[in-house]
């Protein structure tokens, strides 16, 4: 009888091709649109990670305050760390491969021809290290340039493209903000642009030349921290905290106003934003799902007023109630589900393209498309059980009348 | 004969209080098996009221109705369903086949909702078709038949299942002469023939000539019931 009913609903969606379709159009917007933007926000929370991990296992983050996407105001309260930490760093600590201080200021970089504005980094030599970056031309900073806060920089290829083009500009000035600035080194590409964030869009200073021309003060915002052996990692960060907060004068049962992260710490953060966003736009999606439920339901009564004869004919024939109900509400579960498929090709187009555009990696999220699968079908079913129950209501004499 | 239906003392009234209407007032009626009956009557006088009872799509106000000795008053909704669909064929006046759908499927129907096999109910839908003489239209719908063919549909429909009672409220009132005897005609032989027991409302006295029995409603009683000299 279920299979019976199952081929009476299909031909019963076969007779009506263009408004069985445009029925099930609100099941397909809401499906496809909650799988895409899980699937897209799954695959920006993994380029993040992937972006993160590329760093290596063997680095450390210090940021003043408790967590980087604190409360408001307990990353203003901590103190900055200043250079004299780092030095302390440098020297206490045993089997450190880098250790980079870091702070930076968005300014706009003129050539001859063009501008751009970007972030600049001031640092030492180490940060190149800690970051696994290679010179594609030139040399790093010198002991002078380093201590003497001199006007000099490292560019990578990003900033090197649009402002020179295709020239090679080693030894040429450009200007940032107000002061002069010889390129002494280009970087050789990462190619990793992920999630708008264009890794070689960097200008790299010593960090004297930073804090005295940009930032005005002597703070250094972050301190990078690479180990030579991965094996240290969690000596090397207790040894960090330790120190840290000896210098920073806290009292034992004085929470930390610092944190040190270790880059699955700093993917796990970052990756926290995006995955709060992935479930908001999820959830905003599965409002359109109800939506295209409630469509369901209206074309489903409808549809019984439409067929009351028809209804009344099956009833006389000698149909059951419940086969009646049965016939209403697997058609209107069928439609749904048929939707929810169209819904799930829909979604793999758009999440393949889309992931392109995007520059994230597309992975099939098995998960959420059963999920969406299943979710359209008991729509069909949450929806379409009044209309149906209307219709095994009927009074056969009165919808044999119906005209 | 065994009585097939019997009402006894059968009332049907409508609506309540002040426009409440009786529409049968004290109906007893006998149809044994095998006949043929043809019910006649003035407008309003509770012809398609009793033949809704009879149909097991109604239920009466008051009074006792036996089919096969079992009391149908006392009979839920489904079970008047079940009824319907093991005992019982319908034949309307506007013939009531299915929008777009092909006189094939028509006729095949109410043998899928008795659970019948696709081969099986092809068999047996071609077989009612022959039997009505639309052998090779059962790929056309119902807009591409004429009136006269709709009603054999219709027909076919109701006998596919081999129903023990036809019932046939104004089977001809939509259709000529030529085509209402043609009808007529094929309802005598499934009665002659296949020994279908057949309960027909007609307001033609030619039409009511096919039947072996004529039964008069007047104000919601019998006001006569006549037997024909067999005719064959
Ligand atoms: N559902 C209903 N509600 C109220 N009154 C009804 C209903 N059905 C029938 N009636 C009334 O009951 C009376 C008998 O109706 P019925 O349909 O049985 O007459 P009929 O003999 O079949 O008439 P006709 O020859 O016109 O078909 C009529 O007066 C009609 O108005
Ligand atoms: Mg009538």
């Amino acid at each position: 009888m279920l299979w019976n009913s199952f081929l009476l609903a299909l031909r019963e969606i076969r007779r009506n091709l263009l408004r069985s379709f445009l029925t099930t159009l609100g099941i397909v917007i809401g499906v496809s649109a909650v799988i895409t933007m899980v699937t897209l926000g799954n695959g920006a929370t993994q380029a993040v990670k992937n972006q993160v991990a590329s760093l290596g296992s063997n680095l450390l983050q210090i940021r003043s305050g408790q967590r980087m996407f604190g409360p408001p105001g307990s990353g203003a309260r901590a103190p900055a760390f200043e250079l004299a930490d780092v030095a302390a760093i440098q020297e206490r600590i045993s089997g450190l491969a880098a250790v980079a201080p870091e702070i930076s200021r968005t300014a706009t970089v003129v050539s001859s021809a063009n501008n751009w504005s970007t972030s600049v980094t001031g640092s030492s030599n180490d940060f190149l290290l800690a970051g696994n970056w290679q010179l594609a031309a030139g040399r790093e900073f010198s002991k002078a340039e380093l201590d003497g806060g001199q006007s000099v920089c490292i560019i990578g290829e990003t900033i090197r493209r649009e402002l020179f083009g295709t020239r090679q500009p080693l030894g040429e000035s450009m200007r940032v903000k107000n002061f002069s600035c010889e390129i002494i080194g280009i970087l050789v590409s990462k190619g990793q642009a992920t999630m708008g964030r264009d890794q070689d869009e960097i200008v790299l200073m010593p960090i004297h030349t930073v804090q005295r021309r940009l930032s005005g003060n002597r703070d250094v915002s972050s301190i990078q921290v690479s180990v030579q052996n991965e094996g240290d990692i969690d000596r090397v960060k207790n040894e960090l905290t330790q120190l840290l907060r000896e210098r920073r004068r806290l009292e034992k049962g004085e929470d930390d106003n610092f944190n040190v992260q270790d880059t699955r710490q700093i993917a796990e953060t970052l990756s926290g934003t995006t995955q709060i966003l992935t479930t908001l736009l999820g959830a905003v999606a599965s409002v359109s799902l109800l939506v295209g439920g409630i469509g369901i339901m209206n074309i489903m009564l409808v549809s019984v007023t439409e067929r009351t004869r028809e209804i009344g004919i099956r009833l006389a024939i000698g149909a059951l109630e419940r086969e009646v109900l049965l016939q209403f509400l697997i058609e209107a579960v069928v439609l749904a589900m048929l939707g929810g498929l169209i819904g799930i090709v829909l979604a793999t187009l758009a999440s393949v393209g889309l992931a392109g555009v995007m520059q994230v990696p597309y992975s099939f999220n098995l998960g959420i498309n059963v999920l969406a699968f299943v979710f359209s079908a008991g729509i069909g079913i949450l929806f379409g059980f009044m209309p149906a129950k209307r219709a095994a209501r009927l009074d056969p004499i009165e919808a044999l009348r119906h005209e | 004969m065994s009585a097939l239906i019997e009402f006894r003392n059968i009332t049907k009234t409508y609506g309540q209080g002040q426009a409440a209407f009786q529409a049968l007032r004290g109906v007893d009626l006998r149809i044994d098996e095998g006949d043929f009956v043809a019910v006649m009557g003035p407008s309003g006088s509770g012809k398609s009221t009793a033949m809704n009872i009879i149909g097991c799509l109604d239920v009466p106000t008051s009074g006792e109705y036996l089919f096969r000795d079992v009391h149908v008053e006392q009979l839920d909704r489904n079970q008047r369903a079940l009824l319907r669909r093991n005992f019982l064929g319908f034949v309307f006046q506007g013939f009531n086949l299915l929008a777009r759908t092909t006189a094939q499927e028509n006729v095949e129907l109410p043998l899928l909702y008795r659970g019948e096999s696709t081969t099986t109910r092809e068999q047996m839908a071609a077989a009612a078709l022959e039997q009505v003489g639309l052998t090779g239209w059962g790929h056309h719908t119902s807009a591409e038949l004429s009136g006269g063919q709709q009603q054999r549909v219709a027909i076919a429909r109701a006998i596919v299942t081999n129903p023990t009672l036809l019932l046939a409220d104004e089977p001809t009132g939509n259709l000529d002469t030529q085509r209402s005897r043609e009808i007529m005609e094929l309802l005598a032989s499934l009665n002659r023939d296949k020994g279908i027991t057949i309960l027909m409302v007609t307001h033609e006295p030619d039409m009511a000539e096919y039947a072996k029995r004529v039964v008069h409603f007047v104000d919601g009683r019998v006001d006569s019931d006549v037997r024909h000299r067999e005719t064959g």
